[in-house]
């Protein structure tokens, strides 16, 4: 097993009186896809967001790399080569390909674009991820379809020599052939090396590509287990009741014994 | 998991094919129609519209298309399209900033009272006013150091010295000051709007009538300063270039456009980038510079209706509107604050995402619009020579919104040109020289210019309704 790439240690984080993550343990390794799964506030976006410095955790220790890290804004996880993906795209429909890709990082001088660097930075990332369905990359954002949105805002995140890419819910609002599509593109980051984090509700997407899959429940991690291990079934048990047979949290009334 | 091929595989004709290569001619206006036709207009409509106005308005009146009513039409727009220019910065990141006009006025108003007093705004405002003058100024020069926008800090800066040291009389320290006085309106709204978080409709109304209140308080009810008498202030809006001067903007003019557009054009083809088609951009920068051979020709023509004196050149208007057209196509095309203001009126949370400061990106286009706002007040008031009670007020501000909007900048933002401010402000001025020529009473004017108005908006209604759906 490779040691993780990035490494949470018991994160906390609370809203006011909400305790939201509890103790979090979280590993992302190099090459691998890792599933986070979990119900619906079971805190997958929080700890998506803790990770990305859209939050600040209020307790606990990450480690990228080995070394002890702190987050406390987006361009720190940036700097580290933390990219998100999220659920809602954040690209700009008014803005080609190029711009989005480059958006808050343009090349050239801030008085000066270099718009031919971008354009063939953009073109060769786009390629190396065997993107074919996009016509041109000065295309508007607003033109194009939900699943070519999708790869570019997958495109935009390796762009910038990451490590770790997180995804939130890629899939949630494509339709068959584009979630064919983008579960290729997210299998094709991780063979390049990058850890790759997925947070899907999609069970039969989550098989499909992950290495190993950890389960939030109610703000814990209920398991973290080699998918290949596991069944549907089961992991369908530790999102919905934080349990399966051995697996998962220690039922209640042999934690009272 | 096997790399099974899918259906993008098969699409792979499409595998930037279209990138690396140049486009044909035909392809080009092709690909040019199928986009209007799925409704990305730009500033179409308001061009053609322009064209059918000039026709109309030529078969009515005989005066129109003389030479002098041309120029006169042109210095008459001016100040409405700058101030139109500056608007478009806001309307980009999708506010509206309704003080852009009286604004506009406050800072002429202080022009005026310089050049009036000889430079001892002390004596013209009254102590108590001119104390609390230079408190405001004080408060735009820390909010804008709040804000961390140096430019903003650094020119109302200037404005309170200009003011303190009661330099004399000098029509360029007096254009500058104005200048500096936008800016220092701009920091004011740009704080409250970006920073306080209060609607930008609401802070830029009640700025409205506050910069009303603050040139009645300057002038006096029913009052008037007038700076005709300075030859450079006179000549701002009056004056007209040399005929050798009209011809080396010419030079500069259409040189420096083709020498732009031509060098990287070719820098593209050999770098293998997207490119136009070769012929079509020849085209272009040939007919740029061949109206613009013809504008020169005719208006270095002497135009004057009596015979005794000689009125001939380009006037300085154009230049000016010109050089500001330039300007703030540069910036927001060739620049990353350009590119970070069209990217927060696309999608704020996007750009906040990938690390763009957005509240001082939506204060600091409040700041360009009274400073650029400004800059036009200095041209209409140079075309009456005199600032009145009601400079920049009425409908100045209306008017300025809705060249913008007629040039085809949307009002959600994301989307529009400095250009379309050109386009849209010479259509609103060649409706009012051209009605006025006919001489239509004040309520044809006024009807016929609301009608333009709900018109563009509509085109752009549609034209937005026709992308949604053809778009994907």
């Amino acid at each position: 097993m490779t040691e993780p790439i990035l490494e949470l240690h018991g994160l906390n984080k609370s809203f006011g009186p909400v305790h939201v993550l509890h103790d979090v343990d979280f590993a992302v390794r190099a090459g691998e896809v890792t599933a986070l799964v979990g119900d619906n506030g079971a805190g997958k976006s929080t700890l998506v967001k803790c990770i990305a410095g859209i939050y600040t955790s209020d307790s606990g220790d990450v480690r990228f790399q080995g070394e002890e890290v702190h987050i406390r804004g987006p361009k720190d996880a940036a700097a580290l080569g933390i990219e998100v993906v999220y659920q809602d795209l954040a690209l700009a429909d008014n803005l080609d390909i190029v711009q989005n890709m480059f958006l808050g990082r343009e090349r050239g001088s801030g008085w000066l674009l270099d718009e031919a660097s971008m354009e063939r930075a953009a073109r060769e990332t786009l390629a190396s991820l065997s993107v074919r369905t996009v016509k041109s990359v000065r295309t508007p954002v607003a033109s194009l379809s939900g699943g070519q949105r999708q790869t570019v805002a997958i495109a935009k995140s390796v762009l910038w020599d990451s490590k770790v890419v997180l995804l939130d819910e890629p899939t949630a609002a494509l339709g068959v052939a584009q979630t064919r599509q983008v579960l290729d593109l997210v299998r094709r980051l991780a063979e390049q090396g990058l850890g790759v984090v997925l947070i899907s509700h999609n069970m039969a997407d989550v098989f499909e590509v992950s290495d190993r899959i950890s389960v939030l429940y109610l703000g814990r991690v209920a398991a973290e287990v080699q998918t290949k291990e596991v069944t549907h079934g089961q992991v369908v048990e530790l999102i919905t009741a934080g349990r399966s047979g051995e697996l998962g949290l220690a039922r209640p009334d042999s934690a009272v014994l | 998991m096997t790399q099974t091929p899918t259906a993008s595989s098969d699409r792979a004709i499409t595998d930037f094919g279209i990138d690396t290569t140049t486009l044909s001619t035909a392809e080009a206006v092709r690909d040019y129609l199928a986009r209007v036709r799925a409704g990305q207009l730009g500033s179409l409509p308001a061009l053609l519209g322009l064209i059918a106005l000039v026709i109309m308005f030529s078969a009515l009146s005989d005066v129109f298309l003389s030479l002098n009513n041309v120029a006169n039409l042109l210095a008459q727009g001016a100040g409405q399209t700058m101030i139109a220019m500056g608007i478009v910065f806001v309307l980009l990141v999708g506010e509206i900033d309704l003080s852009a006009g009286t604004a506009s006025g406050a800072a002429g108003a202080v022009l005026a009272m310089h050049f009036v007093h000889d430079g001892n705004l002390l004596g013209g405002m009254g102590s108590t006013v001119f104390i609390v003058f230079n408190l405001v100024l004080a408060l735009a020069v820390v909010l804008a150091l709040l804000l961390r926008i140096w430019p903003g800090a650094a020119l109302a800066g200037v404005a309170i010295v200009i003011s303190v040291s009661g330099m004399t009389a000098n029509p360029w320290l007096e254009m500058l000051l104005a200048l500096c006085v936008g800016a220092a309106m701009g920091c004011i709204t740009g704080f409250l709007v970006a920073r306080i978080g209060m609607p930008s409709f609401v802070v830029t109304l009640a700025l409205f009538l506050t910069w009303q209140g603050v040139i009645l308080q300057f002038i006096g009810e029913g009052g008037t300063l007038g700076i005709s008498s300075s030859p450079v202030l006179n000549k701002v809006a009056n004056g007209n270039l040399s005929t050798l001067g009209s011809w080396a903007l010419f030079a500069v003019g259409a040189g420096g456009f083709g020498a732009l557009m031509l060098g990287q054009h070719f820098s593209r083809l050999r770098r293998g980038l997207v490119t136009q088609p070769t012929p079509l951009v020849l085209f272009k920068v040939g007919g740029v510079a061949a109206l613009g051979a013809v504008a020169t020709m005719l208006l270095t023509i002497n135009r004057s209706p009596n015979p005794s004196i000689v009125i001939s050149g380009v006037p300085y208007v154009v230049p000016i509107v010109l050089a500001l057209l330039t300007l703030g196509t540069y910036v927001l095309n060739r620049t990353s604050y350009g590119r970070h203001i069209y990217a927060v009126g696309g999608n704020r949370e996007a750009a906040r995402r990938a690390g763009i400061n957005v509240t001082k990106i939506r204060a600091s286009v409040f700041i360009v619009s009274s400073s650029v706002a400004a800059l036009g007040a200095i041209v209409y008031s140079s075309k009456v020579g005199s600032v009145d009670a009601q400079a920049g007020g009425l409908n100045t501000l209306l008017f300025a919104v809705g060249a913008a909007v007629i040039g085809g900048t949307s009002l959600f933002g994301g989307r529009g040109r400095v250009f379309d401010a050109v386009i849209g402000g010479t259509v609103l001025a060649v409706v009012a020289n051209g009605l006025g020529l006919l001489r239509q009473p004040a309520a044809v004017v006024a009807i016929v210019t609301g009608l333009v108005l709900l018109l563009a908006a509509m085109v752009d209604a549609l034209s937005r309704r026709r992308a949604a759906t053809a778009g994907r």
